[in-house]
């Protein structure tokens, strides 16, 4: 125990990490405790399974990297407007104007050939970048609060979409089209490795973004300026930065990556865009994942990780639990999240009093709790 | 022209129990965000709710035998304490925790439905729970009055009358207290407040908690009275509460008016072909559903200068701070 205590003395900013890692033990044993009430007697393998599921064979290992790309995707969504001081909620809304950008050009735009699928990548982009702008163009020029507006957007997009389904590629029993085989994401070599599983080049789509958000955000001015708007729009301005065109600015690229995430989801072979009346629910689930990750790129993508794995997790103990267990823990770990202020106020106070150190436990950049 | 007011007498006494479901949530809404709290958690509350109620029905009010209307007050009354419980985790991160309020309402709206999904498979094997019966009753006497009798006594709910009562009380409350003063004062300036001697957290945990209490009833009441089978959500109904809320400017009497109109607009999604207008004009059911957040952003947009909101929602209380 000492070492970890020694360890946070001397980082201060490892807490942020360990409160993460806090959030996500509360979480699961909350499951757990769920589990023993449900079902005492295979409450450990139940558990056990949810852990050890996806790490079983190199098909359940595919499966959680395909689980766990759109949340990537909208997990650096999330992120990437936390660390320019908004927040994302609307990242489900964005996702489901992408989708249908996506499917559209992946159904009827044919003639594309071998670029089909990247076209179909960018039309999503766009499309998720236009409803995220709506969002930031309200915010910037009506000072309309961003997660309200977002939150009426999320079911204007759900119900608009729907009906342009409908109209434009409705392939009967409230399913969308599937898209032609050549909007469907290659799978290069990637079936090799992990034979019998659905994974597709959509992660390394996802890393790049990673990799893009990361750049802009810690080497560029651009970045800069965006994240200065965040921290004080008037010191923005007054700076000379044009503060209302970064707000947008913002939101587009938000909105363009849960976009991604969109396409991503659906230009695939087996997976088809139901009409129902149901927000998706992975635009929420970024928002776990973007808290978890600490709003880093590079965080997200192992959050989004272990959020795949859970979810594989999942399918391989459904035989003894119901997969729902998988979204209350996910809930549970949010809620942790939430509290990661006082999380963090009982580690240091703990680290200060065993140490004997005066240890000086800032607020990092870009921290939303 | 009678056949249309036929038509919207028609209407109107189908969209009632949404109406009332809508009004109670949005009014739940209100006591939380007046107080300075934002709550977009009643959707998960009234899945509780909802959840809670359908519940008693089927595992404690059929088994016991419970006359049908007393079967449904238990069902009322169960939702609406599982609200207030559940909103209190809402409460205790939002007030005492400096939380971020939309994240930790955000894992409520996961949680719930997440929570009675799992728990109606593991009991019963599916998520839905039927409850089969509306539970309607008919007023002796006052279902006699013509048109208006028809409209609110005969085949009418009990959740009709506790929302109007409730509606009623709330703006009385509201206005004419001195409870009412104080919670919208702290959800105003709560630095001033405070230095008046108003105890500002507990002031907010009153304004959060009741929240959880009319939303955990609104969502009961959709259930019995609307629904009659719940399938682990309410397909956004909280959120559309919330949409009537900044529709109507946090102000009662307006929130009354709004859920009326919304509810109408979303029952006209089911019902539009059955009338010679509307099927004349031919719109698809899901455009009705989209109109009320499409209003919102409207307002939202074009009024957001005038906007009525209290002046600290969603800022966490600092003492510090002047």
């Amino acid at each position: 125990m000492n070492w970890i205590l020694n360890f946070i003395a001397k980082k201060p900013n490892s807490i942020n990490v360990i409160s993460s890692i806090v959030a996500i033990i509360m979480g699961l044993i909350f499951g757990l405790i769920l589990m023993f009430i449900v079902n005492p007697g295979n409450a450990l393998l139940g558990f056990w399974t949810i852990l050890s599921g996806p790490f079983a064979s190199t098909r359940d290992m595919g499966f959680m990297i395909f689980y766990s790309t759109p949340i990537i995707l909208t997990g650096l969504s999330v992120a990437f407007a936390f660390r320019t001081g908004l927040f994302n909620i609307g990242a489900t809304g964005q996702l489901t104007v992408g989708a249908f950008f996506g499917l559209y050009v992946g159904v009827h735009w044919t003639f594309l050939g071998p670029f089909h699928w990247l076209v179909a990548i960018l039309a999503a982009a766009v499309g998720g970048g236009i409803w995220g702008g709506i969002t930031g163009a309200l915010k910037a020029y009506r000072n309309v609060n961003e997660v309200v507006s977002s939150i009426m957007l999320n079911y204007v997009s759900m119900y608009m979409v729907n009906l342009l389904i409908l109209n434009t590629i409705y392939g009967g029993r409230s399913e969308a089209l599937r898209p032609a085989s050549t909007a469907r994401l290659p799978v290069l070599f990637l079936d090799n490795i992990f034979p019998r599983s659905p994974i597709n080049i959509g992660i390394f789509i996802a890393l790049i973004v990673a990799a893009i958000l990361h750049i802009i955000l810690n080497y560029t001015t651009f970045g800069y300026e965006l994240k200065s708007v965040g921290l004080s729009r008037d010191a923005a301005k007054y700076a000379g930065i044009k503060e209302k065109r970064s707000i947008v600015m913002s939101f587009l690229i938000a909105g363009a990556i849960a976009g991604i995430a969109g396409g991503v989801m659906y230009l695939v072979g087996d997976r088809t865009f139901r009409i129902n009346e149901q927000l998706l629910e992975q635009g929420f689930t970024g928002i776990a994942i973007a808290l978890l990750g600490l709003s880093s790129p590079i965080g997200v993508v192992l959050a989004g990780i272990f959020y795949g794995s859970i979810l594989r997790g999942g399918d391989a103990a459904q035989r003894i639990f119901r997969e729902e267990i998988i979204n209350i823990i996910i809930a549970v770990i949010i809620y942790f999240s939430a509290l990661s202020l006082f999380t963090k106020q009982v580690i240091s106070g703990y680290v200060r009093k065993k140490t004997k150190k005066d240890v000086d436990f800032a607020q990092k950049e870009g921290d939303v709790g | 022209m009678t056949a249309f007011i036929n038509d919207l007498g028609f209407i109107f006494s189908y969209a009632i129990p949404v109406m009332i479901a809508l009004m109670l949530v949005s009014l739940g809404g209100l006591f939380s965000e007046r107080s300075g709290v934002i709550n977009i958690a009643l959707d998960g509350i009234m899945i509780m709710g909802g959840f809670i109620g359908a519940l008693l029905v089927l595992y404690v009010g059929r088994p016991l035998g419970l006359p049908t209307q007393a079967m449904v007050l238990l069902a009322l009354v169960g939702g609406a304490v599982v609200g207030t419980i559940f909103s209190a985790a809402h409460a205790f991160a939002a007030i005492h925790m400096n939380s971020n309020q939309i994240i930790s309402a955000t894992a409520l709206n996961m949680f719930a439905p997440a929570l009675a999904v799992f728990t109606a498979r593991t009991v019963g094997g599916t998520e839905r729970i039927n409850i089969v019966d509306r539970y309607r009753l008919d007023i002796p006497l006052l279902a006699d009055i013509p048109v208006l009798g028809t409209l609110f006594f005969e085949r009418a709910f009990l959740s009709t009358f506790i929302g109007i009562a409730i509606l009623i009380i709330v703006t009385f409350v509201f206005y004419k207290t001195r409870l009412g003063l104080r919670l919208r004062s702290v959800g105003e300036n709560p630095q001033a407040s405070e230095s008046l001697g108003i105890d500002v957290y507990r002031m907010r945990y009153i304004g959060v908690m009741t929240s959880g209490f009319l939303a955990g009833l609104g969502g009961a009441t959709y259930l019995i009275s609307f629904d009659n089978r719940f399938n682990g959500d309410f397909l956004g109904l909280g959120f559309l509460a919330l949409a009537i809320l900044i529709s109507g400017q946090w102000k009662p009497i307006r929130l009354f008016i709004f859920a009326l109109i919304f509810a109408m607009l979303r029952v006209l999604a089911n019902l539009h072909d059955s009338f010679e207008m509307l099927a004349a004009v031919d719109l698809p059911g899901q455009f009705y559903r989209l109109l009320p957040y499409l209003f919102t952003l409207i307002i939202l947009a074009f009024f957001s200068k005038e906007s009525q909101a209290p002046k600290a929602l969603g800022q966490a209380y600092d003492q510090e701070k002047r």
